[in-house]
């Protein structure tokens, strides 16, 4: 509760500091409205709320959130330092001047390159417009979310009793991002791409601009993680768990099924390996395919990828991939779980 | 969500994250090693929040006026906003065609606005303040199997009278071993109380690896003396002696040892309500 009433002094703070052109409804006026009416409506709220259901859902998606937080906010550190503290140029320079070497040079650099999918799209959007081969950059468009050291991690740590797990997910993502690239280079026509408009955070400080991105990250990739978090809570608390039995029982629903529900589920890389090692039913090899999908294609990407290089690309990269890292990644978990 | 909304939330974010990293609220949802993780994280988030607040105050106001004529500097303070992340927001590919230099000439001159699903951040904060909801109960233990699995050994049993065990430990000796370990000595076992449809008592703990989301139950049946009324998700602190008797689980065909059971009291609730011994 003392969490709750603390709040209004920045924001009150911050309400002088508006402009007086008069008086208008802000986001900042609707927040505190917002929390105005939960203090005040709390009796009534918790009693509906104090179904089992209700509970369980609740319970498992503060879990997911605060489960997954820590891990997007050390994502979101490092990225906001790499775009502020790396110069762009740097990587046009790294890169082999082949784009056949290019691709799977790049798609390596994912793995150093730390972030979830919500980075590497603006990432990868400022590596073409520096004159990077845009068959490099997609592939580590694609390999970045899945094979960094912080989703290795989290996935070492969501799966404790299988190590393999780890290997055989940064495996088949390399593969597929790599796949993907060279596909790009022989079928890819440029005038899919739309160049985007963008400029970087030249002219302003660096604190600025890190602290800029700090806030843009967490508050974007947040709200996505919220989204997500509330669908695996509601799979996990509503859904029979005799659905996903039937589901899991057939080897190839349960890729399929996981593989989709990657999709609906856009949850962000750095926290989709818990999700899945809770999805205890199913075979590793449908789970390994969900983490391999989950970072490469789901709905918020799509967005991402549809707003940075234009729907026309949107359209026909998403769909390949989906296919792509479905049809490497059954193999993958074949033969390495 | 203009920018000092975006502060605030960040900052009650945060500060919620350290009121459940420094209380043992966040063992309801998560294991315990994640503790510091939580705390620098909710550490990072206050100071993103101040940093926003700070840079906000120091933002000279002429420039806004530049960014409207669409001059090199607009782009400069709009960029980590503008451009795809807009799109994403919209969940319309098209959303940044028209550029941020659109965004501070809309409306309230605070910049460009960021996607509505920013918002959605509220939400957890809200649960995990004003509802702060319990750990899973016996709702999520009767709607999946059992997952008790078999104990890589078998130690003897420590010295004590009766024997305090984890209920997964015992659920392991009981199931696995015929009881062997256990002889005739009586054990003390804690857990929740769940009655399935037939009304038959379990003795219930929820394992997890990292979080709620992936706990599983271990369930013990209960016979012998039991308590006139047993309250579901109620703890317990149960002594009792081995019993061969066992069931199947309805859900997953797990098996499900008894505990034949001398006193049962009453106890609160745990500090950390989770089995976590599959994370050692």
């Amino acid at each position: 509760m003392t969490i709750v009433k603390a709040p209004p002094a920045p924001v009150d703070r911050r309400h002088d500091e508006e402009p007086s052109q008069g008086w208008q409804f802000t986001s900042s006026h609707g927040l505190v409205l917002l929390l105005l009416l939960l203090v005040v409506g709390q009796g009534p709220i918790r009693r509906v709320l104090a179904a089992p259901v209700m509970q369980s859902w609740m319970t498992v998606f503060l879990a997911v959130v605060v489960q997954a937080l820590p891990f997007l906010v050390l994502g979101v550190l490092l990225s906001a330092a790499l775009a502020v503290f790396v110069p762009p140029s740097f990587f046009a320079r790294a890169l082999p001047k082949r784009p056949a070497l290019a691709v799977p040079v790049a798609g390596m650099a994912g793995a150093v390159l730390p972030g979830c999918e919500c980075a590497s799209v603006p990432v990868a959007g400022a590596l073409v417009r520096r004159g990077v081969t845009p068959a490099a950059a997609l592939a580590f468009l694609l390999s970045a979310p899945a094979i960094n050291p912080i989703v290795l991690t989290a996935t070492a740590v969501a799966f404790p009793r299988n190590p393999e797990m780890v290997l055989a997910r940064f495996a088949a993502s390399l593969l597929v991002a790599c796949a993907m690239g060279w596909m790009w280079q022989r079928l890819g026509r440029t005038d899919w791409l739309k160049p985007p408009v963008r400029a970087s955070y030249e002219g302003r400080s660096k604190g600025a601009a890190f602290w800029g991105s700090v806030r843009h990250d967490v508050m974007h990739a947040g709200g996505f993680l919220v989204v997500g978090a509330m669908a695996a809570a509601t799979l996990k608390a509503v859904a029979p768990a005799s659905w996903l039995r039937t589901a899991a029982g057939n080897p190839v629903v349960a890729i399929l099924a996981l593989s989709v529900l990657a999709v609906l589920l856009s949850i962000c890389s750095e926290a989709d390996a818990f999700v899945a090692a809770s999805l205890s039913q199913f075979s590793l090899t449908a789970r390994l395919v969900f983490l391999v999908v989950g970072p490469m294609i789901d709905l918020k990407l799509f967005a991402m990828q549809a707003g940075t290089f234009g729907r026309s690309f949107a359209l026909r990269f998403a769909p390949a991939t989906f296919a792509l890292a479905i049809l490497v990644s059954v193999p993958a978990g074949a033969v390495l779980l | 969500m203009n920018r000092q909304a975006q502060a605030a939330v960040l900052f009650l974010v945060g500060g919620a994250m350290l009121h459940a990293g420094t209380t043992s609220l966040y063992l309801r949802y998560v294991k315990a090693g994640l503790q510091p993780l939580l705390l620098a994280a909710g550490a990072v988030l206050i100071v993103a929040a101040l940093a926003t607040v700070w840079y906000e105050l120091r933002r000279p106001r002429p420039v806004r006026r530049l960014r409207d004529g669409g001059e090199p500097h607009d782009t400069v303070l709009g960029d980590p906003d503008g451009g795809p992340d807009d799109g994403r927001g919209d969940g319309h590919g098209d959303g940044h065609d028209h550029g941020h230099g659109e965004g501070p000439g809309s409306g309230h001159g605070h910049g460009h606005r960021e996607p509505r699903i920013s918002w959605l951040l509220v939400l957890p904060l809200f649960a995990l303040i004003l509802v702060a909801p319990p750990a899973l109960g016996s709702y999520s233990a009767l709607r999946a199997g059992t997952a008790l699995q078999p104990p890589l050994a078998s130690p003897a049993l420590p010295s004590g009278d009766p024997v305090p065990l984890s209920l997964v430990d015992y659920a392991g000796r009981a199931a696995y071993g015929h009881g062997h370990s256990l002889g005739h000595r009586k054990v003390e076992i804690t857990g929740f109380v769940a009655l399935d449809h037939g009304g038959t008592p379990y003795l219930v703990r929820m394992a997890l690896n990292c979080c709620a989301a992936d706990a599983q139950p271990v369930k013990v049946g209960l016979s012998g003396k039991l308590p006139p009324v047993l309250q579901p998700d109620s703890w317990l602190q149960v002594t009792g002696t081995f019993s061969a008797r066992r069931t199947k689980d309805p859900v997953n065909g797990g098996i499900i040892p008894f505990l034949d059971v001398i006193e049962a009291k009453p106890v609160p609730t745990p500090k950390d309500p989770y089995d976590e011994s599959w994370n050692q």
